[in-house]
């Protein structure tokens, strides 16, 4: 009897190459004859283009070309917006590769320099001399949609993208007036910038002679690449290659498609010669995708004895001075759907307003969408539960929503596939020992120490997603994926798939998911992707969708194989197929088990077709295109536990327990290091991420030095638990595990560090939590009427 | 990430180095302030004179005073047993600039000659009344650490001039410590303290105290020191001190966007009272 190969906890084989630096990415690829290009960008958010002179650095040694936008003309078309939410009045303003007359915020670009060497093509970029006609500027998106805020597009009136009103208004406010306890508050999701560890590149080499482009990028979907690439370019889709290698890190900041992208494209078009260009971090900072960007007026209500009514919510949602990508989908469906969580609350409501600013373009970051409900609604319960004197946590276990099987409607029109809440968060409870940590909590507050908890429930939508859904609400493409399972003759398997994991270990768990299925020795199968023209057509990696969608394809692409193997074998031992039986990749006679033959022996004799069935085609390769019936709706419960230094305002966080729920784990190791990451993200949220603007809209967190990412010596060990309830609708039942850790973190901490100042009279404080703010707030707060401590309640 | 184009030369003597500098030219010894700067186009020196190869610029000698050659790696600093003993306050300091890797190449003189305001070993240089030691074109001179931080990355250095070493006098006898609130992000000094204790009976003969981070440049205190001085450092004297730091540096605060210069000015006095207690300890 072999172990199962399904929730092993085997190595990521992924990772030899990425730790030893072995990996090639898209900068390592080198083309002989490749021209350098380096993009001359704004310096200011706004403002008007009155002259570019290129005259010095076309002089330069080594300088082929500098080009503006008047010099592409009609040769790029804008780059498209391609989630066009419906009902919402959207607008799609004009996303020219290089601006046009007007650049929108610091670092669209403004020209390009195409040199033979890096260094020259960046002192070129510098010796560009442009005369700039500052505007006035616009970064915060409740201020940029007011009376008087500068228009940043001529044909996107008040700023206004799209107006999304999700439920009835008068319906929500009838709940609203008629509860015993409404609360209310300003939430500021902070805008944050992805910081994938590799930034992003590009080289196009177009061939003049056959017409064909190559597009090496770093890319999370390089089949949506190479449709947006011709669509920009004009080429035929079937004369564009797009490969995306290596790629190290996305978070959603690898799926937009890009101005560099089309700017080499179409830089490579022009002269016939590769042109490569690769970002700095700096560049990175300013002009890839930030995440989140909202200013939220939530409100919810409840009656006194905690039951949750309703949430209503008006969402200001920074879109930055472009409509990216997918950005008008992330603020609207991607969020509003999520309000109801995993409570037994009907009444939702929710205006969601995308706003140009001119801030950087934002789009999908990891969660996109979810975290900016979850946490508004985590914290609305807890504003509920101090109101009305209740522990936060028995608000939560009386209005969770009862365990379930198959489908579960909820009022944003969701069908939540399988739960169960209350058995995640009563094991999240236990191992935080919850019960005894109010407790420590008062004996602390005796000694001057400042010990809170926050708990979050949670549950989230991913695994995107059903093809018609996407069409109803406007995504401009399909979510399924398809995958081709091909095996060799000697017994060795190929699958390649449409997705394009870039980090998450998807390699190893989808080679196990076929090992499963097949019996093939999990190292005799390789899982290839990243390149359209090897790989089946699929829509890419995000909104944890790889293992349930693509995950589906290849179990089914398995059984089909396994169905042919089986018959196969039957014919090959003469037997009556039926009384074939299958056990760890070896088919044997029911009855007769020393006759078999292994999968091995079967592909083998697929391939060579000497013998084969009445009707049956020769060779082992089967292709599965799966579109998902409904979402997969992963849920848990998240605690922290934090000390909150009250001389500094420091935050130390002391213990962090995950109770989280995928379905079956494939690879508990994997799905660990999905929840550490994305903990830390989240948590990052919380406490010391958050990028700063000027009034004028320079970045001014535009490094590392001022833009604090998480580091390791911030964390405890983290305290990891599971439930395990199957999706119902998925082949082999797993849930998306790659965003549950950002989306619970981030309020699972605010609510701990709100626990632990809650005795200091703080009620409030803006995100990210530093050490400053906090310290500040303390000192606001000083004298002003004290809110009840929790434990204190719990005592009364 | 693409500097602009400069000449580089490796010196291998000081005086080479002295006579090969240009106008515009700049000495590069570990690196890991100067790079950086010049990576982001922040500047552009046309020649870097590498300083690193010259054997006699490196070293700790402990002959009566400290004496710490100019190009000597932090992570050397901070792993000598004699600056352990005679300032220990530097071998901690050291021990906290940036990271390993940082400290395995970043060294003191060129720490100290880029003077970051929120670097950590100048607030201990200036606690401690350390020399620095400069050679120039014209010769040699010495300059107390606290005349030679001037402001914002502004020192006494003259143009081709190159510091040569950095002598402390022996504080074994002190109770010495540096303890720093680091910024989250960078892991610089939001506020660094340096406190150096000389106990006599149970009275402290002689407080030296310094501030970093939170200033322009690192400062010496004579308003906590004054508090501390006479004292048994008790609580009353601590309390003194930690009110007094926040004007000794009140004229030299400096802020960020995240951690204003109000807030780094009141946690001088929480962390002066920090460092009194670990040099204590």
């Amino acid at each position: 009897m072999s172990t199962r190969i399904f929730g092993s906890g085997i190595k990521r084989r992924e990772d030899p190459r990425l730790i030893t630096g072995e990996a090639r990415y898209t900068d390592d690829i080198k083309l002989p004859g490749v021209l350098h290009m380096a993009v001359v960008r704004s310096p200011y958010a706004h403002a008007n283009i009155v002259s570019i002179d290129s005259s010095a650095a076309e002089a330069m040694d080594g300088v082929v070309a500098v080009y503006t936008s008047e010099d592409i003309g009609d040769g790029l078309a804008g780059l498209p917006t391609a989630w066009l939410i419906p009902d919402s009045d959207l607008k799609t303003p004009e996303h020219p590769a290089l601006a046009k007359g007007k650049a929108r915020y610091v670092g669209d670009g403004v020209a390009i320099v195409l040199a033979d060497d890096r260094y020259r093509a960046q002192d070129a970029a510098d010796a560009v001399v442009v005369d700039y006609e500052e505007l006035p500027a616009v970064i915060d998106p409740e201020e940029a949609a007011g009376e008087g805020a500068p228009l940043i597009h001529d044909d996107v009136e008040g700023n206004i993208a799209f107006r999304w009103v999700m439920g009835d208004r008068e319906a929500s406010d009838a709940v609203f007036d008629a509860a015993d306890v409404v609360v209310s508050e300003r939430i500021l999701q902070q805008r944050l910038l992805p910081t994938a560890m590799e930034t992003r590149a590009a080289m196009a080499q177009y061939n003049p002679a056959t017409q064909e482009l190559t597009l090496w990028c770093t890319s999370q979907n390089p089949h949506i690449h190479r449709f947006i690439i011709s669509a920009v370019t004009g080429l035929n889709e079937n004369k564009v290659r797009v490969i995306a290698p290596e790629v190290g890190g996305g978070f959603g900041s690898k799926i937009p498609c890009y101005p560099d992208e089309a700017l080499v494209s179409w830089a490579s078009m022009k002269l016939g010669v590769p042109v490569k260009w690769t970002e700095t971090r700096s560049e990175n900072y300013l002009i890839t995708i930030h995440g989140r960007d909202h200013v939220q007026h939530v409100e919810m209500a409840a009656a006194n004895d905690g039951t949750l009514l309703g949430v209503r919510a008006t969402v200001y949602a920074g879109m930055g001075g472009y409509l990216s990508t997918a950005a008008p989908g992330i603020p609207t469906i991607l969020h509003g759907l999520l309000y109801v969580g995993p409570y037994t609350m009907d009444s939702v409501f929710c205006e969601s307003i995308g706003v140009m600013t001119n801030g950087t373009p934002t789009d999908a970051y990891r969660g996109a969408g979810r975290p900016e409900a979850t946490f508004l609604l985590e914290r609305m319960v807890d504003n509920v539960a101090r109101e009305i004197g209740m522990d936060p946590v028995e608000v939560r276990r009386k209005n969770l929503i009862p365990a379930f099987e198959d489908g579960y409607e909820v009022a944003t029109t969701l069908i939540y596939d399988s739960g169960d809440y209350p058995a995640a968060f009563e094991k999240a409870l236990d191992m935080a020992g919850y019960g005894d940590f109010r407790a420590q909590q008062n004996s602390a507050a005796a000694e001057g120490r400042y010990l809170g908890i926050g708990v979050t429930t949670y549950t989230e939508m991913c695994g995107l997603g059903p093809s018609q859904v996407a069409g109803a609400v406007g995504f401009q493409g399909g979510l399924w994926e398809s995958a081709t399972v091909r095996v060799t003759p000697t017994g060795k398997v190929q699958a390649l798939i449409g997705a394009s994991p870039h980090g998450q270990g998807s390699e190893t768990t989808l080679a196990q998911i076929i090992s499963e299925e097949l019996g093939f020795p999990v190292d005799d199968i390789e899982v290839i992707h990243g390149d359209t023209t090897e790989t089946p057509m699929g829509w890419g990696t995000y909104g944890s969708r790889t293992t349930p969608v693509t995950g589906a394809a290849l179990a089914q692409a398995s059984r089909k194989l396994k169905e042919k193997a089986r018959v196969l074998a039957g014919h090959l031992m003469e037997a009556n197929v039926d009384d074939i039986e299958y056990a760890d990749g070896s088919f044997s006679v029911k009855g007769s088990p020393d006759q078999a033959q292994s999968i091995q022996d079967v592909a083998l004799m697929a391939h060579l077709a000497w013998n084969m069935p009445e009707g049956m085609d020769p060779g082992f390769e089967e292709s599965q295109f799966y579109d998902p019936p409904n979402f997969v709706y992963p849920f848990g419960t998240h605690i922290a536990v934090v000390e909150v230094d009250a001389e500094t305002g420091e935050i130390e966080l002391q213990r962090y327990i995950a109770v989280d729920d995928c379905g079956p784990q494939i690879n508990p190791e994997i799905v660990a290091g999905q929840i550490h990451g994305g903990v830390v993200q989240g948590v990052a949220q919380a406490l010391c991420e958050g990028a700063i603007y000027s009034d004028d809209g320079q970045l001014l967190t535009g490094s590392m030095m001022d833009y604090c990412m998480p580091k390791a010596d911030m964390f405890p060990n983290f305290e990891l638990g599971e439930t395990v309830t199957p999706s119902p609708h998925h082949p082999v039942g797993v849930k998306g595990v790659g965003e549950t850790g950002t989306i619970a973190s981030t309020p699972t901490v605010y609510n701990a560090v709100l626990d632990a100042l809650a005795p200091l009279g703080v009620k409030q404080i803006d995100m990210p939590l530093t050490a400053a703010k906090v310290w500040s707030a303390i000192q606001d707060a000083n004298g002003q009427e004290k809110p009840k401590r929790l434990g204190d309640l719990l005592n009364e | 990430m693409w500097p602009n184009k400069f000449d580089y030369l490796r010196a291998g003597s000081v005086d080479e180095a002295l006579a090969s500098i240009s106008d515009d030219g700049k000495f590069l010894a570990g690196g890991h302030s100067l790079l950086p700067v010049m990576k982001l186009r922040l500047d552009a020196p046309e020649q870097l004179v590498d300083i690193g190869g010259i054997d006699s610029l490196s070293g700790i000698s402990a002959n009566g005073d400290l004496s710490i050659g100019a190009t000597t790696t932090h992570a050397e600093i901070a792993a000598s047993a004699d600056v352990q003993t005679m300032c220990a306050g530097l071998a901690s300091a050291c021990g906290q600039v940036g990271d390993q890797a940082v400290r395995n190449f970043g060294t003191i003189g060129g720490n100290i000659a880029h003077a970051d305001p929120a670097s950590d070993p100048p607030t201990v240089l200036v606690a401690c009344g350390a020399t620095i030691n400069i050679q120039g074109a014209d010769g040699s001179r010495s300059v107390g650490a606290e005349d030679f931080f001037v402001d914002l990355f502004e020192t006494a250095l003259d143009d081709g001039e190159l510091i040569t070493s950095v002598s402390l006098p022996n504080c074994s006898d002190c109770r010495c410590a540096y303890v720093k609130f680091p910024h989250p992000a960078s892991r610089y000094a939001i506020v660094g303290v340096a406190v150096c204790l000389k106990m006599d009976d149970g009275t402290c003969a002689q407080a030296d105290v310094a501030v970093g981070g939170a200033t322009v440049k690192a400062v010496k205190c004579a308003g906590a020191e004054a508090a501390l001085a006479g004292t048994t450092v008790d609580d009353a004297a601590v309390n003194a001190a930690a009110e007094a730091v926040k004007s000794d540096i009140a004229d030299w605060l400096a802020g960020d966007i995240a951690y204003p210069e109000s807030y780094r000015q009141q946690m001088a006095g929480v962390f002066l009272k920090r460092a009194i207690a670990a040099a204590q300890s």
